[in-house]
């Protein structure tokens, strides 16, 4: 079992830890975090952990839904349940400025802070300072057929325009055989279907708010943009995309019906896989598309990370644990035991330029996909606020949740764009000006 | 008197209540059957029904990451805690509204019903404040007064309308034969509500098995049930259909083996008193 090899492994002896053992003995964290390939990896591996600094770990592993819902109760009823929260880069930035979070400023020297990538440093942070480190980070990318691609005597180019990308879906779509053309998310709901609609606006030129916090729905861009998209899924996409969100895709994507899918660059990692997919050994990638003469492209960037929440009684151990979870020696733990294609992707430049781990097919462009992206700045017009598939306020969850079930009903087929922008227009500026920014 | 029915109605009858009740399987069954599936199977289309390689390995997987012995320990206590302190108090409750009405009672049995209207979300907060005040969070004894607090209603109720069956008569010549109160509840009502109470506390050990808003919210590693490690299965990003049905086979299956065991206790208790 890989989990016994780790166990005896070398690198457990070099694995730097960057505090005294003594001063934790009989300490226990808890940790919550999310169900996925790379933080449960990490759960096999925490005993070397405990083994160097005597700080047991406890781990509450929850649905990502639930555990936002779970930990911002934790957070303010001071429940102080969790040590340390996995939490995304939506929550990172509002959370810290409310005070919820302990600032990550005294990291150690071997830690090399700055080694974090700029991009992950910069939507993690708060006025400049950090409230959680990255475990792993994401964009988002092209990921197509190459078989598909040869047949249809087409080429991809490295960083494809939707125009492009709309050609190729008309190629390769083969309903005969069982085959869509392309493969996108429409489930409702703001970080499913509602995260791929706003980088598919971001790259027509759209935006949500204008800098007095008005919403855009009205503007011909956002028109444009969701046009496309409900003309390119009706044409070439599979049927019922509207409930169709990443795993959906995956599904479709591994079982070889979708020519392309545009989706989290940490899926690349299972749709090579051969286990699991069957179209392993033929998949290519490209950066996320753009509308032609648009400089902003449809990549988004997401990180996990993790953060010590005010109020822990363990803070030290919890930052001990935090410098151990995402460090280079972890990543070359994994390395070891695992193969380079499995570390936690995304969070550290070193990563990148290790000759090994240039070899692995889609690192490259995930690399580039990460570094298209800037949260600070995700849109052609200037914007109030920080985030590209998201809007980094409270309030965003809530509205774009609606939002994403109105567009939603235009994919089913049960109402027309504009009555769907209409709508969208109406309740965004009625729920912003209930919170108070207009 | 029986009805004559004739075979061929029989035979429809038959077929048609063996259709609903696998189709209300079904869900069940397909859970369990891509538990035995790689992950690849699991998601194939068409979906696989039989000719595929009956796997162990999502046992194994769930087995090794979780320690679900503690996971069923917690199920067990707080399920059937809640429920046995529940009927302690309700049965009390349900004798004096059953046997000893007043003007209000009436009322008084819609207002605790109409708790239950309330979306649990709604007492999120003033719930989750109680506990941080008291200590109570990721406590099984807190899981367990809270399951039992938000079940009362049910058990209150179903107690009372087969106490209400009971003819009041027989409770009046235990009295007049030199029963006290407590020896009229213990030895005369409980005893001929057996089946009632039986059936009250399968529903409530079951409702509690699966309640799964204030299990996964008011705990953390310490008391959390069943629920919270089928939770810990399901992921947004990345297939795991399968071990996530392992998860949930192995948290149904002592529930389901209960109910398979009990199911003539249960549809007895639940049709009492239906037909008058």
């Amino acid at each position: 079992m890989a989990f016994g090899t780790a166990l005896r492994a070398p690198t457990a002896l070099a694995l730097g830890v960057f505090a005294t053992a003594a001063t934790a003995q009989d300490t226990t964290i808890t940790i919550a975090t999310v169900n996925n390939g790379d933080m449960i990896r990490m759960q096999g591996y925490t005993d070397l952990f405990t083994e160097q600094t005597g700080i047991g770990v406890e781990w509450v592993t929850l649905e990502e839904n639930v555990l936002r819902q779970r930990v911002t109760t934790d957070i303010t009823t001071n429940g102080g349940q969790f040590d340390i929260m996995t939490i995304g880069m939506y929550e990172t930035p509002i959370w810290g400025a409310n005070g919820w979070l302990v600032p990550l400023d005294d990291l150690s020297d071997e830690y090399e802070v700055d080694d974090i990538l700029p991009a992950m440093r910069g939507g993690l942070s708060h006025d400049g300072t950090l409230y959680a480190a990255p475990f792993y980070g994401e964009s988002s990318m092209v990921m197509y057929r190459t078989d598909l691609m040869e047949e249809a005597g087409l080429e991809m180019p490295e960083a494809p325009t939707w125009q492009f990308i709309r050609e190729a879906a008309a190629a390769m779509d083969d309903p005969e055989n069982d085959i869509n053309g392309i493969c996108l998310r429409g489930k409702p709901g703001w970080g499913e279907g509602g995260a791929f609609i706003t980088v598919t606006a971001n790259s027509f030129g759209a935006r949500w708010f204008d800098e007095d916090w008005n919403a855009q729905f009205d503007t011909p861009e956002w028109n444009e943009a969701l046009t496309f998209f409900v003309d390119l899924m009706n044409s070439y996409g599979p049927p019922g995309y509207a409930t169709n969100g990443f795993n959906e895709n995956l599904s479709l994507f591994q079982q070889g019906r979708c020519g392309m899918w545009i989706d989290a660059t940490v899926a690349a990692s299972f749709v090579t896989n051969p286990d699991d997919s069957t179209v392993a050994d033929s998949v290519g990638f490209a950066l996320a598309p753009n509308s032609e003469g648009v400089e902003k492209r449809s990549n988004w960037l997401w990180a996990w990370a993790l953060a010590i929440p005010a109020g822990t009684q363990k803070e030290d151990a919890a930052q001990q644990f935090i410098e151990w979870a995402t460090s280079k020696e972890y990543i070359e733990l994994v390395a070891e035991n695992e193969g380079w294609a499995n570390v936690p992707p995304g969070a550290r430049t070193s990563l990148y330029e290790t000759p090994e781990y240039a070899e692995v097919p889609f690192a490259e462009m995930t690399l580039q996909s990460i570094d298209a992206a800037d949260p600070t700045d995700p849109t052609v017009e200037p914007v109030p606020y920080v985030g590209i598939q998201f809007v980094a306020i409270p309030e965003f969850a809530g509205i774009a949740t609606e939002v994403s079930q109105e567009f939603a009903e235009v994919y089913a087929g049960q109402q027309s764009v504009e009555q769907a922008l209409e709508n969208a227009q109406a309740l965004t500026n009625d729920a912003m000006e209930a919170a108070g920014y207009r | 008197m029986a009805r004559a029915v004739s075979t061929r109605r029989k035979i429809v009858t038959t077929a048609v209540a063996w259709a609903i009740g696998l189709l209300i399987f079904f869900p069940i069954y397909w859970t369990i059957l891509t538990s035995f599936k790689t992950e690849a199977q699991a998601i194939n289309n068409p979906p696989l029904f039989w000719g595929f390689d009956f796997t162990l390995e999502n046992y194994a997987v769930v087995q090794e990451r979780s320690d679900y012995m503690r996971f069923l320990w917690n199920s067990v206590v707080i399920a059937g805690g809640s429920t046995l302190i529940g009927i302690l108090v309700a049965v009390p409750a349900a004798w004096s509204m059953a046997f000893v009405p007043s003007r209000r009672t009436k009322d008084i049995l819609l207002w605790m019903l109409s708790t239950k209207m309330l979306p649990a979300v709604g007492v999120l907060y003033p719930i989750s404040l109680i506990f941080v005040q008291f200590n109570l969070l990721d406590t099984r004894i807190g899981l367990t007064l809270v399951l039992m607090l938000i079940n009362l209603p049910i058990i209150v109720w179903m107690l009372y309308t087969y106490f209400r069956e009971i003819p009041v008569d027989i409770l009046e010549a235990a009295r007049m034969d030199g029963a006290g109160l407590r020896q009229e509840i213990l030895y005369v009502l409980t005893p001929m509500a057996i089946p009632g109470i039986a059936s009250t506390v399968l529903l409530n050990i079951i409702l509690a098995w699966n309640e799964a808003f204030w299990t996964l919210t008011l705990t953390a590693a310490n008391a959390a049930p069943l629920t919270a490690f089928i939770a810990s299965y399901s992921s947004p990003e990345g297939l795991f259909y399968a071990k996530l049905s392992a998860a949930s086979t192995m948290a149904i299956a002592p529930i389901l083996i209960l109910g398979w065991f009990s199911q003539k206790q249960l549809v007895r208790g639940l049709t009492f008193g239906a037909v008058k």
